[in-house]
């Protein structure tokens, strides 16, 4: 065991937030509070990284585990630790921290010192939830998310931000207190806010299941509209269009469908059953209704916004598949997504701010002024849409094919037509942006390709998506493990629910291609 | 073991009032025109030693002084302490913001200081006429203060409209005092909580019961006996609402609590359901009005309603952790509460130039610090997790929640529902302060707020408190968990469960 295995969740979580008190204390004086941030984020990736080098893939349950009192009576105790579903997307924020800075580098030219305070209290709230395996302490860094959040929104939103930051709290606030009353409902009930032993005491089945079926959709509403899940994605387009970049690239996907898995799924695996055909149904509504408005819309923020309710759906649907091996899937497009959503945020955010609006129809034939750009582009735009090699590709092809041998025939192959239609709204939005005539409004501005700082945030996006494109192997390695306990509870969706009579379906944890 | 002089029982209360007759007696002697600020430091000294008095009174063997008439318990430390602290700063706040040509300052601070007597006093006292007198003090002294500004038109309003409806609502308490008396012969509340479960004049219980609810209902403005609030706070000036929506409240609920669950335990079946009903009508009463508010003073003054629905959601709890949870909230609320005061305050002026919502506009830029701080208070009357609004509400629920039954499940939804709905205007109000401001007013953009030391002081004070109780509950918590076991037994005959119902039914869920 290494020395630092029994604090280096402490450090993740403390770093980002010491840092930020460094920031709003130190003076803001030119770009100080920019150096101190990304040195802090980088510092903190670097510790994230510290968890795969000394992860051990066979192991079951929790690795890097801190479990103290907090408070105690009603006992919290300050209980974190990571697992195959968790430790890659620690890894990933932390990622994401020094790409977030340098995608704000020029961008946020006021005030420099408030945000990046605020950037960096994020942070700790997403490690936070990661991490977190007690529901209080989870509820804490999840609620804490929503702030920073909030309050850059509101402060730093392109026009309409106040709105767009009221929209986005209200709409994630109110399910969260849903959430709260499913907590404490738990803890009146079995005595226990500890993850690990609710999962336990929920296995032995002993409370009403009247009741716990309203106690997992609490849970279930809060999430979903995180994710956000179909009928609930009204807050995205405008947080996504007004939200600085670096902080749109977190605002959706990752912390919903992590809940959905860790807190919706694996708590509680009985109510999950029940409530998987509806969640299947919904997911792929979504993909297709995603798909469809991502292809009219005049915007390039809303494309954004509309593909990405497509592909999150489609990881819905892998999650509530039921399918172990989906759900390695599931895990490896959440992390791909992150990232090419990350490149998507930074590219878009560039041209939104060189040429001030986010019509399409004003760009046209930029590819010649701006080269970089339009390859930087082009590769994640090809990754979004899944081609082979690409780190889209592999996610996408482990949940189609598992849902289609395991869940049901009929609703993979219509989600499949969501990542074709996915291919539609990507290439018209490269051809329409940098190729074709060149627009006016193109024209009439200075060309100015991408900058140093914005290449150093990308080009590590766009190696990993080689990189995962190329060798999944190593990333299912740890997953699958982290996702096995439940596999013996855990049976795909089609076997146990509709059609008993099937084969007996063999669960595919060697799910890579 | 020698017996305690009843002289130990009141110290807070005696220093309390000799600082006030002090600070009387120096301001008359004072010549006119000399400033009277420095007796404010007096009275805040004083407070200071109160506060000290009462964290010394712990280490008194619990009990009860003169003639059974007041008691010192952990439970009146906690409250003791609580109203100490809230008093002080609201003094501190007072003497950087009162105007310094006032000719009324020393009156101030001395009506401020014998406030804080009867608001002490009112959480110790175990004998119901002493709680009457208690209520008195407090009240006049606020009614006073809270037409402080009589050169404005809506000083005097305020002031009227609280004397009017304080003082029936007074009367009300009064005239169940009355009954009670007629009932088991004795004012005694031990005494009472012996007689009461087996008195054969049950329905003159009862109606005590009811009347003395409707009295302290007025005095911690839940619904529907809350109309006087937004009026009152609206027309008395900011640092007296920071005192007047904390302190007297406080108190208020310190008596609460020893009615139902010291006094009239027996007749819980009857108290939970009313108190349920009123805390399900004030947070949602104080929320929805709230949101169309325009003034912030207003809105506040409903969003303490709401609290005070929050708080009321404890008293569905069983016994100690009923208790513990209204005792824990009553602490985090007066610390947020007291804060986000002061900060509209030193934003308003005394005069209160800017009263208006928009007229927050731009605060963060203007002034960094308390944009900043307004927001953080505002953050934790939301009740984000990591401020004391949070641990606040989380206890108070997690009390709620613990009859199982369904119209406790049914409380803790609507609760935290109506927290929701709160944080829309809780955020409207942090958002317009964080926008920046139009730049057509930019000329007329009022100067950027001086924070004095004392006022520093105060604004210290409330974010550590917010941020301890947030982030540390466990300390308090105790406190208010022993408050809460000393408030049940002392009484014999009385049944109290030391031990709440959960930990008796899952021994084995709770490592």
């Amino acid at each position: 065991m290494h020395a630092l295995d029994q604090s280096i969740l402490t450090l993740i979580l403390l770093v980002p937030l010491a840092g930020a008190i460094l920031v709003a204390i130190l003076p803001d004086r030119g770009k100080a509070p920019n150096w101190l941030a990304l040195i802090v984020t980088l510092f903190s990736f670097v510790l994230t990284l510290h968890l795969p080098a000394h992860f051990a893939p066979g192991m079951k349950g929790f690795q890097f585990e801190i479990d103290r009192a907090w408070i105690a009576d009603p006992l919290i105790s300050y209980h974190v630790g990571v697992d195959g579903l968790s430790l890659w997307l620690v890894v990933l924020t932390g990622l994401l921290g020094p790409v977030g800075v340098l995608a704000s580098w020029n961008a946020i030219t006021a005030r420099r010192k408030v945000y990046y305070s605020l950037f960096l209290v994020q942070q700790t709230a997403m490690y936070g939830v990661f991490v977190s395996l007690n529901l209080i302490i989870y509820y804490g860094f999840w609620e804490l998310s929503l702030v920073p959040m909030a309050i850059l929104i509101a402060m730093y939103g392109r026009k309409n931000g106040p709105k767009a930051a009221l929209k986005f709290f209200l709409f994630t606030f109110i399910p969260s207190a849903l959430l709260l009353v499913g907590i404490l409902w738990l803890y009146a009930r079995t005595g226990t806010f500890d993850y690990v032993n609710l999962q336990i005491y929920l296995a032995h089945d002993t409370l009403p299941a009247r009741a716990l079926f309203w106690v997992a959709l609490a849970f279930l509403a809060a999430f979903a509209v995180k994710v956000p899940v179909f009928p609930l994605h009204g807050w995205l387009g405008d947080a996504f269009s007004e939200a600085p970049v670096a902080l749109a690239m977190v605002i959706a996907g990752k912390l919903g469908l992590y809940s959905l898995l860790r807190f919706h799924v694996e708590l509680f695996p009985v109510q999950a059953r029940h409530i998987a055909p509806l969640m299947i149904a919904l997911a792929v509504i979504g993909v297709l209704y995603g798909a469809c408005l991502a292809l009219v819309q005049r915007d390039f923020w809303k494309v954004l916004a509309f593909g990405a309710v497509s592909h999150f759906s489609l990881v819905v649907l892998a999650i509530y598949g039921l399918a172990p091996a989906a759900w390695n899937g599931a895990v490896y497009q959440i992390l791909s997504l992150g990232i090419v959503e990350g490149g998507m945020f930074v590219l878009l955010g560039v041209l939104d701010t060189r040429y001030g609006t986010s019509q399409i129809a004003a760009y046209g034939g930029l590819a010649a002024k701006l080269p970089r750009t339009a390859s930087y582009f082009v590769i994640a735009s090809l990754t979004m849409i899944g081609l082979p090699l690409l780190s889209g590709f592999v996610g996408e092809f482990v949940i189609l094919s598992n849902t289609f041998t395991d869940v049901s025939r009929g609703w993979a192959v219509a989600a499949a037509l969501g990542t074709i239609l996915s291919a539609g709204y990507m290439l018209s939005l490269v051809q329409r942006l940098f190729y074709g005539p060149e627009s006016t409004m193109a024209a009439s501005k200075p060309a100015s390709d991408l900058r140093f700082n914005e290449l150093a945030a990308l080009t590590p996006l766009v190696v990993l998506m080689l990189v995962l494109g190329v060798a999944p192997s190593y990333w299912f390695r740890t997953m699958k493990d982290g996702l096995q306990p439940e596999a013996t509870q855990a049976s795909p969706m089609h076997s146990a629910a509709q059609s008993p009579d099937s084969l007996p379906v063999s669960v595919h944890t060697e799910g890579q291609p | 073991m020698t017996p305690v002089p009843d002289i130990d029982r009141i110290m807070p209360e005696v220093i309390l009032t000799l600082t006030g007759v002090a600070v009387m007696l120096i301001d008359a002697s004072l010549a006119a025109r000399r400033s009277r600020r420095w007796l404010g430091w007096i009275a805040a000294m004083g407070t200071t030693l109160a506060l000290w008095a009462s964290l010394w009174q712990i280490s008194l063997p619990e009990g009860t002084g003169f003639f059974d008439t007041v008691e010192t318990s952990t439970f009146t430390v906690f409250f003791h302490v609580l109203i100490c602290g809230i008093v002080l700063v609201a003094l501190l706040l007072s003497l950087d913001t009162l105007p310094a040509n006032s000719h009324h300052q020393g009156e101030y601070y001395a009506l401020v200081v014998f406030g804080a007597v009867g608001m002490c006093l009112l959480t110790g006292a175990v004998e119901l006429l002493v709680v009457f007198i208690a209520l008195e003090i407090s009240s006049i002294s606020t009614y006073v203060l809270a037409g402080y500004r009589k050169q404005t038109g809506r000083g005097p309003e305020s002031a009227i409209k609280y004397f009017l409806l304080g003082s029936f609502a007074t009367a009300f308490l009064l005239y169940g005092i009355a009954l009670i008396f007629g009932a088991t012969g004795t004012t005694q509340v031990y005494q009472i909580a012996i007689l009461a479960p087996a008195n054969e004049n049950h329905a003159l219980i009862v109606a005590a019961l009811a009347m003395m609810l409707v009295g302290i209902f007025f005095k911690v403005s839940a619904a529907p006996f809350h109309v006087w609030t937004p009026d009152v706070y609206e027309g008395a000036p900011s640092p007296v609402v920071a005192l007047l929506s904390t302190g007297p409240k406080v108190a208020a609920f310190a008596l609460l609590l020893r009615v139902v669950y010291e006094m009239l335990p027996s007749l819980r079946t009857l108290w939970a359901p009313l108190l349920w009903v009123a805390a399900v009508l004030s947070m949602t009463v104080g929320n929805l009005a709230a949101l169309r508010q325009q003034n912030v003073k207003r809105m506040l003054a409903y969003s303490s309603i709401a609290h005070a629905g929050y708080l009321l959601a404890a008293f569905a709890g069983i016994g100690d952790l009923g208790i513990a949870a209204a005792s824990f909230y009553a602490a985090a609320y007066a610390a947020m509460n007291v804060g986000v005061f002061a900060v509209i305050t030193l934003v308003s002026g005394y005069d209160e130039k800017l009263p208006l919502i928009d007229d927050y506009r731009g605060l963060i830029y203007r002034a960094p610090l308390l944009g900043s701080l307004l927001i953080f208070f505002l953050i934790s009357l939301i009740g984000i997790p990591f401020t004391g609004g949070f641990f606040g509400k989380f206890y108070s629920f997690t009390a709620a929640m613990s009859p199982m039954n369904g119209s406790a499940v049914a409380l803790v939804i609507i609760g935290l529902l109506n927290s929701g709905i709160a944080a829309a205007y809780y955020l409207r109000l942090a958002v317009v302060a964080a926008q920046p401001a139009a730049p057509s007013a930019a000329g007329a953009a009022p100067a950027k707020p001086e924070i004095g030391i004392a006022v520093g002081a105060a604004l210290l004070l409330a974010v550590a408190a917010t941020l301890v109780l947030g982030i540390k509950p466990g300390a308090t918590l105790h406190a208010a968990q022993s408050g809460a076991h000393t408030l049940q037994a002392p009484a014999p005959g009385v049944q109290s469960s030391p031990l709440s119902p959960i930990i008796q039914a899952t021994p084995q869920a709770a490592q």
